[in-house]
């Protein structure tokens, strides 16, 4: 088990978010977490990628409790995310985004970095190859030394995913990676998070578009008002009946 | 650098002198400002600190100036460390006032302890080895080149990425592993340590220093000029300290008038160029580059 | 002597309360702190005294200075705020900024760097009251302090037009939706927070003098009362004068009077590190 989720739980306020949530994520498989808008999806990546601290529960990654820590070393740990709503550095170019992104394996001193001390020079260039690769992998190579400010948007989706995986991460948490794409887009992401998956990292991907979570994923959660509905195979869970009735009208394939 | 060939009066020195140590700060400045993002609405008093550390101790204490340059800047950098771990966990307006409130605290104590800094009147500062309008020049000259050298060698840096990263979204930033109090106390401290070291610098040099050196006003134009030149850009941060240093020099005709002109200056500058000189100048290029294919 | 510190106090804390109910007003419609706030204060106080001293009657040369003062305001909005609306914070910062140091170098060219007296509204007189002294203007101040706090209540809770401000510091999209002119509804908060500084300013130059910089301070002090009551909020913003004087007041009596402007700032920066949103602020969770 490469991630385990205990208990969750996080409240807003008077608002339940999530309500005593447990699941696990197997190493090199694709899990998709589903449900109603306001299941507390987002609330639940947020809690696994340490920008929430949970009232109650507990985050493992491997044997180690993240639960409570800094978000930056939930990030160091190997846990990786996009964002639901964008959040490209739009003052940097794409390249210099991706380069960020591999913040934790070029990691120095300031001394060094303001002296310019020739072996920093020379990993630069490797850090820049490095990230320009990453670009192609995702498919918005042509953009690489362009502000940001100037991508669509489907570029920047994939733009997001290339930085995240800049950093190496063993897990990589994606939140909605195809909202607001057309289905020409959809499927290319499909494919991209398929290649992720077979390159070794565990993917957990929160979604809307049903025939994505069915077609890339090997297990699938769902959600309803905070709380654990269904958990197992596309399959089953889209003929679970509960589910059924929690999405009613939205058609299960 | 090749201005000395031009320049043979000592009042065009003293201004070339003056810009020099502005534009010290403001590179150091432009860490804070414009790579990681945060304000600081207080930084004249780090500034004065230094300025006073070195000329007390040199003065009241008689330790040789050239040790009590260093010793003043180490003792900023400290106390820019103490006070920053705190006070960067607050943001935006929270962080300008906090950071306002230090920069005042700061002047009020310089302006109270009079037994110490000789209060609001001023205190006189023994010079250092650098003596004649030449030799600071070519001083300060030097020492602003290195300035911009580790300031360019850092935007291209991994250190330089993770500020502007934080600067362009802080939970991104921790989703890449970067750890932003550390990296925003980095930026605190070090801009800090190099506003002190020009405010050492700038006391020996005068010879002379009062209290005013902390004031929020000098902080103000501190920001401005970073952010008049453009934030981000260490070109932007060298120009803006040097328009907004000579400006008031060739307004003395209009001395009455300075303090409402300069405050007409910042609040047009901030409405139609928000971005500042420097990125502005390099869109308008641009486009006149376009048109001319 | 107590009861004349705490006096005291009360009175320079219902200043600032005055003046950070300013701020909160703003900065509910439009997110602006603006800096240019101890502006209307001195704007208020020096116009009253130039015009009194020109030999104009008290009450008129008042009332014409808050509408210079409320004037000033609606010019700031429209051309300084308006035409930066969706700038970066810093950006607005420094506007307002810049808009206080050119309001100062005008009031310098306009009147002058003297320090000006204002008649007391009703007498010089001292009412002594047990052991404390109390002067008339000190009544004055705090009574149209309370008459004031009175008047925005019924304004916010009662009026259209100040329900309509309160609806644009919630939710400025929806509010504009509903039919709410932004707009007006920023000019509004603009003069009224001119003039509450302008009176602010009025009631306190007979016992504090005013001159052109006065500003400066009294705006500061006035903004750390705004975020030491939580920034937003009306009650926060009176509550946070009102201790921020006291306070003020106690420091420099028993402790240090050399350093009594700094007890405003030590307190406000103790506040910002450990109650991060001040005493009555709202908590806002960033959604990502």
């Amino acid at each position: 088990m490469l991630l385990r989720a205990e208990k969750l739980s996080k409240h807003f306020g008077g608002v339940h978010a999530l309500e005593g949530v447990s699941f696990e994520v197997a190493a090199g498989r694709v899990h998709s977490i589903i449900g109603p808008n306001g299941a507390g999806k987002t609330t639940l990546l947020n809690l696994l990628s340490g920008i929430y601290r949970p009232d109650q529960g507990k985050v493992f990654l491997g044997n180690e409790s993240l639960t409570g820590k800094p978000q930056h070393r939930f990030a160091a740990a190997g846990i990786g995310r996009t964002f639901q709503n964008l959040q490209i550095f739009f003052n940097m170019s794409a390249l210099e985004n991706v380069m960020a992104g591999a913040w934790l394996h070029e990691a120095c001193g300031l001394a060094a970095a303001a002296l310019r001390l020739p072996r920093l020079a020379r990993a630069e260039a490797e850090a820049r190859r490095a990230a320009r690769e990453l670009l192609d992998y995702v498919g918005v190579g042509r953009w690489a030394d362009s502000p940001s400010t100037g991508m669509p948007y489907g570029a920047l989706k994939r733009l997001e995913i290339a930085r995240a995986l800049a950093a190496r991460p063993k897990l990589l948490l994606l939140d909605e990676p195809a909202a607001g794409l057309n289905p020409t887009e959809t499927r290319e992401i499909d494919v991209l998070i398929r290649r992720i998956a077979e390159g070794g990292v565990t993917v957990v991907l929160v979604e809307h578009d049903m025939k994505l979570v069915m077609e890339v994923s090997d297990r699938v959660l769902v959600l309803d008002h905070g709380r654990r509905l269904a958990e197992g195979e596309p399959h089953a869970v889209s003929h679970d009946a509960r589910v059924i009735e929690a999405y009613l009208g939205v058609e299960a394939c | 650098m090749a201005l000395p060939l031009v320049l043979t009066n000592n009042y065009t020195y003293e201004i070339a002198i003056l810009v020099g140590l502005n534009a010290i700060v403001c590179v150091g400045l432009n860490f804070l400002i414009g790579y990681a993002g945060q304000i600081s609405l207080g930084h004249a008093g780090f500034y004065a600190l230094g300025a006073y550390g070195s000329a007390v101790l040199s003065a009241r204490y008689g330790v040789y100036p050239v040790i009590s340059v260093p010793l003043a800047v180490g003792g900023v950098a400290m106390l820019a460390w103490l006070v920053g771990k705190p006070v960067l966990r607050l943001k935006g307006h929270y962080l300008a006032m906090a950071t306002l409130g230090l920069g005042v605290i700061v002047s009020v104590v310089l302006a109270n302890e009079d037994w110490l800094t000789g209060g609001p009147d001023g205190m006189t500062v023994p010079p250092l080895f650098i003596t004649g309008e030449k030799a600071w020049y070519w001083a300060v000259g030097a020492v602003l080149l290195l300035t911009v050298w580790l300031a360019q060698n850092l935007i291209d840096s991994p250190r330089g990425r993770a500020w502007r990263a934080l600067h362009g979204s802080e939970v991104a930033a921790a989703a890449v592993g970067i750890d932003a109090a550390r990296h925003k106390l980095a930026a605190f401290v070090l801009s800090a340590a190099i506003a002190a070291f020009a405010g050492a610098l700038t006391a020996h040099y005068a010879g002379f220093l009062t209290p005013s050196k902390a004031s929020f006003l000098h902080s103000v134009e501190l920001v401005t000029m970073v952010v008049f030149g453009g934030m981000g850009s260490t070109l932007g941060a060298v120009l803006g300290a040097a328009v907004l240093t000579t400006l008031p020099q060739l307004l003395t005709v209009f001395k009455e008038y300075e303090m409402a002109l300069f405050g007409a200056l910042l609040m047009l500058t901030m409405i139609f160029m928000p971005q500042g000189l420097v990125p502005t100048l390099e869109k308008l290029l641009a486009a006149a580059g376009r048109k001319a294919e | 002597m107590i009861a004349q510190t705490l006096l005291s106090g009360l009175t320079a804390g219902a200043i600032y309360a005055l003046v950070a109910l300013g701020f909160a007003i703003i900065y509910n419609a439009s997110h602006v702190i603006n800096f240019a706030q101890g502006e209307f204060v001195m704007i208020g106080g020096m116009a009253a005294a130039s015009l009194v001293e020109t030999g104009l009657p008290l009450p008129l040369s008042i009332l014409l200075s808050v509408g210079i003062a409320v004037l000033v305001g609606l010019v700031l909005e429209k051309l300084a705020i308006e035409p930066a609306r969706g700038a970066s914070v810093v950006t607005l910062i420094i506007i307002t900024i810049g808009a206080s140091i050119l309001l100062r170098g005008l009031a310098a060219l306009v009147w002058d760097k003297k320090i000006h007296p204002l008649p007391a509204f009703s007498g010089d007189a001292p009412i002594a009251i047990g052991t404390a002294t109390l002067l008339p203007q000190t009544l004055w101040v705090l009574g149209t302090t309370v008459v004031v706090v009175a008047l925005l209540w019924w304004f916010f809770n009662r009026t259209l037009t100040g329900k309509a401000i309160l609806a644009v510091s919630v939710n400025r999209l929806a509010a504009e939706l509903m039919g709410i002119s932004v707009r007006r509804v920023l000019a509004v908060s603009f003069g009224l927070s001119a003039a509450l500084g302008a009176l602010a300013g009025i009631l306190i130059a007979p016992i504090s003098f005013t001159s052109w910089d006065v500003g400066v301070m009294l705006g500061l002090k006035g903004f750390a009362a705004a975020i030491l009551g939580g920034l937003g909020s009306g009650p926060g913003a009176i509550a946070g004068g009102l201790a921020l004087g006291l306070i003020e007041a106690l420091g420099a009596g028993y402790l240090s009077s050399a350093y009594k402007d700094v007890f405003a700032f030590v307190l406000l920066l103790s506040a910002l590190v450990f109650l991060p949103n001040g005493l009555a602020g709202r908590r806002v969770a960033e959604r990502v």
